[in-house]
């Protein structure tokens, strides 16, 4: 037998089963600790798309309990929409099956390998099938499966399927068991959180060995699903446009412009006098050499970008600041949503957020949130492209300091919308360095920066000031008992003193021979309005200005005047009252408000 | 003025800074002082006294800034200390106060020239000086050697003193308080006031005093108050012209200027210490040239110096302009003892005769 016959006998088609099998690295299962995350990630990211085309508010439920030794099972649940019977064997035990791989417009998952990935893995390393139940509508029985892969074929093999009596009026349930550990459990934690900050309309139930970690929504908005588009002649590749012709009927000029998005007639007509084709010509039996020409032209013709607002789904600067406080308490949070932009056909939108302050560790490399699609990555930071864009910026202009990495109290987030996020890999960790879309990055971040920069130059004069008038509190009162001494008098009443320097609104009262004085000063920098109330056992007289309404209760008489006055302005009133009688001030923060009441100069 | 109304005159005023201070506060208003600012910019030379004084810049203390505030905290401490010091008749040294304060927590010095600059403060705020508080200086006075006779109040008794017969070969010992001090007689044509103790002792040893009727002055450096003081007095109640013999430095001119014109951080009380109409002997500039003296190269810090100079009002004149201006081309510079090189005698016979009948001294 001669040596490519030996070979030939050795040589047969692999499936894409058995590939992963050996390849299970590329789809994130390359170590039992990132075997559950993973899988909690596909599963949470398939129930959050599923709600989000169903329209309704994500409630996901998920499980996370120790069987026997190094074996877990992991349920997640789901209010979505279900999946028909006859669909389930398929989309969780067949790889590469999936509702979203052909359409153009944002979405978690896509290519349909992940969950399906998670069965094979749980089958590899504990043998067991994976349990489906779901659950389309109320009028609907709920079906249960035990589905395995068969990975020599890469067909689902359903060990069970029953109609199942389950309280859920629709959505979907998974159980899934292998061999992993839990030493990731804080960046599971991590990941949960970072997905409900990007996902602030859903809540997120976690049980994990007795405890449990609730992400609460703080948004009751269904997010608008975005719509899919028409492929954009830009970025087109021969392959894929050979496939549309060979699908396609009509005239060149018909499949063009109902084909593709933003080509009219005019353009059409242009593509095709560029290719040296007719309008009319039939789309369906171009030849090789003239689809060649025909793929070019389109790259070359001018085009407007793809309608970028129907197939993405921004976050939004108010939900993205929301979602953060929610997380991380911190002093400063600005967001901003970029406008759309496209690479190589492909529209994006890049979202970002800084935080500075609270609670973030003071020392050591700022915390970098990264997002596709709403989804966190969570693993192979370095080598992502929102990585380096992040440490291209000269961090030192904005007041950070910086080594590589920005350094301090610092969280940026950075979001990747797109109908197509250019990933490094399957396993979806990082995204690639597209030059587009790390401008937009850059520019977002900066348009931050300058805003942070604004804030700290803020922060750090208030904080100058108060130390300053702090500190000249501490002083005041030594100063004043010591001059008391010198000459020889009672300590002189130094609070006025301490609310100009404080920049506090000081009410005084004052005043001799039964005349009382009231003086509202204004030393804060904002307008100031209160309520001033004299409580008397006699009713007061000769009042100027007089009080705006005087009330008696059980021999109680209250005099109220309303005191509106500018910054740095002084109101002033005198009365005449009898015996003892109280002053009060609503209607203003305690903590800017310095009330002197030198009553004892009313007793004569 | 008797001691008496004098320590009820200068605890009044310094009570009376506190009850500006109590009575802003009792008002509401925020406690500060106003002092002249102190710098060379800001003195100006009085026409009417021939002194050098401050001029009209002020600067204001509030106590709205933490620093200011401290600072009027501790001018507070100062002020009781002394008050209760006069009251009591005790008296401590600038030293000894800065350790008192060290039991006055926040009001306490950092150092020393701290608490002697807020006396100063006082000094131009009361208008009077620290010997009124019972403040006396660290270092003790310099002597006077010559044919004068003075009467000194002290804690003995009174002492009649002549500083020719009755003291010893280092002269008469000038007290820190000159106020306790009556100058009686004198028997003098002039007074030398000189720089350092060598050439002070060259010319007692010489005979200078008793042959030219001169009394000799040693400065020891940068004078002390008191010294200046006497000068001044010497010179008002006798009417005694007043010459100084220093180093050929840009250094010792300015001990020549706070003898004649006063010091930038005493320009408040001027008119008590300076002699506007002393006279400088040298070293000149123009003498080292003509005599030629031993010399050194002027470092960069006396060439610094030397251009201050220029531009302070003290050494506004033309001849300090020349003399300086020769100084910096020479770039030398020469101390008094270098006389020495031409004999000992040289100086008392040649130089300071020659150089005192240019000035029309002798």
């Amino acid at each position: 037998m001669s040596l490519a016959d030996e070979l030939a006998a050795q040589q047969r088609s692999i499936s894409v089963a058995e590939f992963f099998e050996r390849n299970k690295h590329l789809l994130g299962f390359d170590s039992p600790t990132r075997g559950i995350i993973t899988t909690i990630k596909e599963a949470v990211d398939n129930a959050l798309d599923a709600c989000e085309e169903a329209g309704v508010l994500p409630d996901i439920y998920l499980s996370v309990r120790r069987q026997e030794r190094d074996i877990f099972r992991i349920i997640v649940e789901d209010n979505g929409p279900g999946i028909v019977p006859e669909q389930v064997p398929y989309v969780f035990g067949k790889l590469l099956y999936g509702s979203r791989f052909h359409q153009i417009r944002q979405s978690r998952g896509q290519q349909g390998i992940g969950i399906s990935a998670a069965v094979l893995y749980a089958q590899l390393t504990s043998g067991l099938p994976t349990l489906v139940i779901s659950r389309t509508g109320p009028d609907r029985p709920a079906h249960l499966f035990e589905i395995r892969i068969d990975i020599g074929r890469n067909e689902p093999d359903v060990v069970r399927n029953e109609e199942f009596d389950w309280d859920r009026t629709h959505g979907t349930r998974i159980q899934i068991e292998f061999r992993s550990t839990l030493a990731a459990k804080k960046r599971l934690i991590e990941y949960l959180k970072y997905s409900s900050i990007v996902n602030p309309h859903a809540r997120i139930l976690l049980e994990m060995d007795d405890e449990t970690f609730l992400f609460d929504r703080v948004s009751d908005e269904v997010i608008a699903c975005p719509q899919a588009i028409q492929p954009h002649p830009h970025g087109i590749e021969i392959g894929q446009l050979r496939r549309m012709l060979h699908a396609g009927s009509g005239t060149l000029e018909e499949f063009l412009t109902g084909t593709f998005s933003r080509v009219g007639k005019k353009t059409a007509g242009e593509m095709c006098r560029g290719a040296g084709l007719s309008c009319t010509a039939d789309a369906h039996s171009l030849s090789p050499e003239e689809q060649r020409r025909l793929v070019e032209t389109m790259q070359a013709v001018k085009v407007p970008p793809p309608p970028v607002s129907r197939c993405l789904s921004p976050i939004g600067e108010d939900l993205i600041t929301r979602g953060l406080e929610k997380e991380f308490p911190m002093d400063f949070i600005r967001a901003r949503t970029r406008p759309g932009s496209v690479f190589s056909g492909h529209p994006f939108i890049i979202e970002a957020a800084i935080g500075y302050g609270g609670k973030l560790p003071p020392e050591g490399n700022a915390q970098i949130l990264r997002f596709a699609n709403r989804v966190p990555l969570m693993y192979q930071q370095g080598a992502c492209a929102i990585t380096t864009s992040v440490a291209g910026i000269t961090w030192k202009n904005y007041g950070i300091s910086q080594a590589g990495l920005p350094t301090g109290p610092l969280l940026i987030l950075v979001h990747v919308a797109s109908t197509n996020v250019p990933f490094t890999s399957e396993s979806k960790d990082a995204i690639a360095s597209i030059p587009e879309i790390e401008k937009e990055i850059v520019l977002a971040l900066q348009d931050l920066g300058r805003d942070l920069k604004i804030f700290l130059s803020r922060r750090d004069r208030n904080r100058l000031q108060e130390d300053r008038a702090r500190a000249v509190c501490a002083i005041l009162p030594d100063l004043a008992a010591k001059v008391a001494e010198i000459v020889e008098r009672e300590p002189p009443d130094i609070s006025t003193i301490e609310g100009r320097i404080m920049r506090k609104l000081v009410v005084r009262r004052h005043g001799d021979a039964g005349v009382a004085a009231v003086e509202v000063r204004n030393y804060t920098d904002t307008p100031a309005s209160l309520s001033l109330y004299a409580i008397t056992r006699q009713p007061v007289e000769d009042a100027s200005p007089p009080p705006d309404f005087v009330t008696e209760l059980d021999g109680e008489h209250t005099q109220v005047w309303q005191v509106a006055l500018g910054a740095g302005e002084v109101w002033q009133a005198h009365y005449r009252e009898s015996g003892r009688g109280i002053l009060e001030v609503r209607g203003i923060d305690p903590r800017s408000l310095v009330l002197v009441d030198q009553d004892d100069e009313l007793d004569t | 003025m008797t001691n008496w109304t004098l320590d009820e005159e200068a605890g009044g005023r310094l009570t009376g800074i506190a009850r500006k201070w109590y009575d802003q506060m009792r008002d509401g208003l925020v406690p500060s002082i106003s002092l002249p600012t102190r710098t060379k910019q800001n003195i100006a030379y009085d026409d009417a006294s021939e002194v050098w004084k401050y001029g009209d810049r002020e600067s204001t203390r509030s106590a709205g800034t933490a620093k200011s505030a401290l600072h009027l905290l501790k001018m507070a401490y100062v002020i009781w200390f002394l008050k209760t010091q006069i009251r009591e008749k005790r008296s401590s040294t600038l030293r000894e106060l800065y350790y008192i304060s060290e039991g006055w927590k926040k009001a306490k010095f950092q150092a020393q020239d701290e608490s002697n600059f807020l006396i100063e403060d006082l000094e131009i705020l009361t208008d009077m000086q620290r010997e009124a508080f019972h403040l006396r200086p660290e270092e003790d006075g310099a002597t006077v050697f010559g044919p004068l006779e003075l009467r000194e109040m002290t804690r003995r008794g009174e002492r009649a003193i002549h500083c020719q017969d009755d003291v010893g070969e280092a002269g008469y010992q000038i007290p820190t308080n000159v106020e306790t001090i009556e100058l009686v007689r004198h028997d003098a044509q002039f007074v030398i006031a000189i720089e350092t103790g060598g050439m002070y002792a060259r010319l007692i040893e010489n005979g200078f005093d008793s042959d030219y009727q001169a009394i000799l002055v040693h400065l020891k450096g940068q004078p002390a108050r008191s010294t200046r003081r006497i000068l001044n007095r010497i010179n008002a109640q006798f009417g005694l012209p007043v010459a100084v013999f220093t180093d050929g430095d840009p250094w010792s001119y300015r001990i020549f200027a706070s003898v004649a014109y006063g010091a930038i951080k005493s320009a408040h009380i001027s008119e008590l210490l300076a002699t506007p109409k002393a006279q400088f002997i040298g070293v000149q500039p123009s003498d080292i040239r003509d005599y030629n003296l031993p010399s050194d190269h002027l470092s960069e810090k006396d060439v610094a110096a030397l251009k201050s100079e220029l531009s302070d009002p003290r050494f506004a004149s033309d001849y300090w302009k020349e003399q300086i201006g020769l100084q910096l081309k020479l770039n030398l510079k020469s101390e008094q003892q270098a006389f020495a090189a031409k004999g000992l005698d040289f100086v008392t016979k040649e130089y300071l005769p020659a150089r005192l009948s240019d000035m029309g001294i002798l």
